[in-house]
């Protein structure tokens, strides 16, 4: 397995550390999932992988050999831009000319072919996080940098988001950042718990199909799931 | 505007009222029906006088309004302008602009051009003010994916804090319309002989307060009307953009 990214060093906020000294590395091609508490830094990891201001103070080494796109628990839809202004709005950004006809094919492939003209305010919190998602594959990017974006979905959208994610970045790697393990054993190709105590490889033995969730009631996935639990409240 | 109409009627009302039970001569305080005379008395007079002020005002607004936008722009895609020209603007506001006028006079002469600068000078702040809180509270999420879709400063300001910040654009507008006569008339008070001010002083020095009242009618109908036509023309234009 080729390591493509990794964030490896210590976080202080003021003088306090967020999280002890760190060596995350991403494998190419796998769903990574950064599973842990909420206040830990996991968003603070992915942040710098994005190049994005993390507003604390970060000693040590991050390095991305792929271009990332991003796609977080708020869908950061422009109100003023219907579906397809959204999904393009990269293009807009960079001054390129949008492929629309891409645009209308990934509107249509996250379900939403029928509302592609409609403002974001006629949308649901479901389909704006299809929306977002759609936005995210038009960006077009190996990696994909996901910050929590079902955890404000209910139970039943959030299942079927991750059944359409698991599907639409099928041959991308993927950084899931969550603090649900349901969805880390549902999604997890590597599993990594962030605590104040640091960085730790949980072990995965299920398999994954390819572009395929995992069964959210199938045995061996709940128990799996209980297994991160316990982990995270260990 | 159902309740104007009440309202304006007892304060009429209240007027007359305090003129029949003083009997204050009316060189301190005319009547109504004096105030209405003579506003139809000298119709063309102060209608010709109103005519410079809108002038003065309409051009006075659209310049301080461009000026206060492009600073808040620059301040907003700058963070060293920005750290520069803040202090600055907070600082020409502890100057007030009624003692700029005679220098603004002084300056520019007797013409429209010192009424104009007075405009702007009184226009440019809440505009600017108002604009750049907008610019600075881009939500987060929009500038974070702006930033790793590798937008430039330039773009993700036309195409996202500009137009994020269109409703606080338009608060600022909306107070500098009602501002811009202020500043007008002020520069008519202290120079020349055109406008609804220099009417006013000069209707005031000669005691026949009918007229300065008068004008200051038509001055108060024109604000309003002008504020109106502002906010009106913002809705049309800002509903493109679904604000």
């Amino acid at each position: 397995m080729t390591v493509v990214a990794r964030v490896s060093g210590q976080a202080w906020v003021g003088d306090e550390p967020l999280f002890a000294p760190i060596d995350l590395q991403l494998e190419a091609g796998d769903w990574n999932c950064l599973l842990g508490p909420s206040g830990v830094g996991k968003s603070t990891v992915l942040r710098l992988l994005a190049g994005l201001e993390t507003g604390v103070r970060f000693e040590g080494l991050v390095e991305c050999d792929l271009p990332v796109a991003l796609m977080a628990q708020d869908p950061g839809l422009i109100p003023w831009l219907d579906i397809t202004g959204n999904v393009t709005l990269g293009a807009r950004l960079r001054g390129e000319t949008p492929d629309l006809a891409r645009a209308a094919e990934l509107i249509a492939a996250v379900g939403l072919a029928d509302r592609a003209g409609h403002m974001p305010d006629r949308l649901s919190g479901g389909q704006r996080q299809r929306v977002a998602l759609a936005r995210t594959l038009f960006e077009d990017r190996a990696m994909v940098l996901l910050d929590e974006p079902f955890s404000a979905l209910d139970a039943r959208t959030r299942a079927g988001m991750q059944d359409l994610a698991a599907r639409l970045l099928a041959d991308r790697t993927v950084l899931l950042v969550t603090h649900d393990p349901p969805e880390a054993a549902r999604l997890g190709d590597e599993i990594l718990l962030l605590t104040e105590r640091g960085l730790e490889a949980q072990p995965v033995t299920l398999p994954r199909a390819p572009g395929m969730a995992r069964p959210y009631d199938a045995p061996e996935v709940l128990q799996m799931q209980a297994e991160l639990m316990r982990r995270m409240l260990a | 505007m159902r309740h104007i109409l009440p309202v304006l009627l007892l304060a009429l009302l209240i007027w007359q009222g305090v003129i029949w039970l003083t009997a204050i001569p009316p060189f301190l305080l005319p009547s109504p029906q004096a105030v209405v005379e003579a506003l139809w008395l000298n119709r063309a007079e102060i209608l010709r006088h109103a005519g410079f002020t809108l002038s003065e005002v309409v051009i006075g607004f659209l310049l301080g309004s461009a000026l206060g936008a492009g600073l808040a722009v620059a301040m907003g895609y700058s963070p060293r302008i920005s750290r520069v020209l803040r202090p600055l603007l907070t600082f020409s506001q502890t100057i007030p602009v009624f003692a700029l006028a005679p220098i603004l006079t002084l300056w520019l002469g007797f013409g429209m051009l010192p009424k104009i600068a007075m405009t702007v000078l009184i226009v440019f702040f809440p505009v600017a003010s108002a604009f750049s809180d907008g610019l600075m509270r881009t939500p987060a999420a929009a500038m974070d994916l702006a930033q790793v879709m590798g937008a430039s400063r330039g773009r993700i300001m036309r195409h996202l804090r500009i137009p994020a910040a269109l409703p606080q654009l338009a608060t600022g507008l909306r107070l500098a319309a009602v501002y811009a006569p202020i500043g007008a008339v002020i520069g008519e008070w202290v120079g020349g002989a055109r406008g609804l001010g220099a009417l006013m002083i000069h209707a005031n020095g000669r005691m026949k307060t009918d007229q300065v009242f008068a004008s200051l009618l038509v001055l108060s109908l024109m604000t309003v009307t002008f504020a109106w036509l502002v906010s009106a023309i913002l809705r049309r234009v800002w509903r493109r953009y679904g604000v």
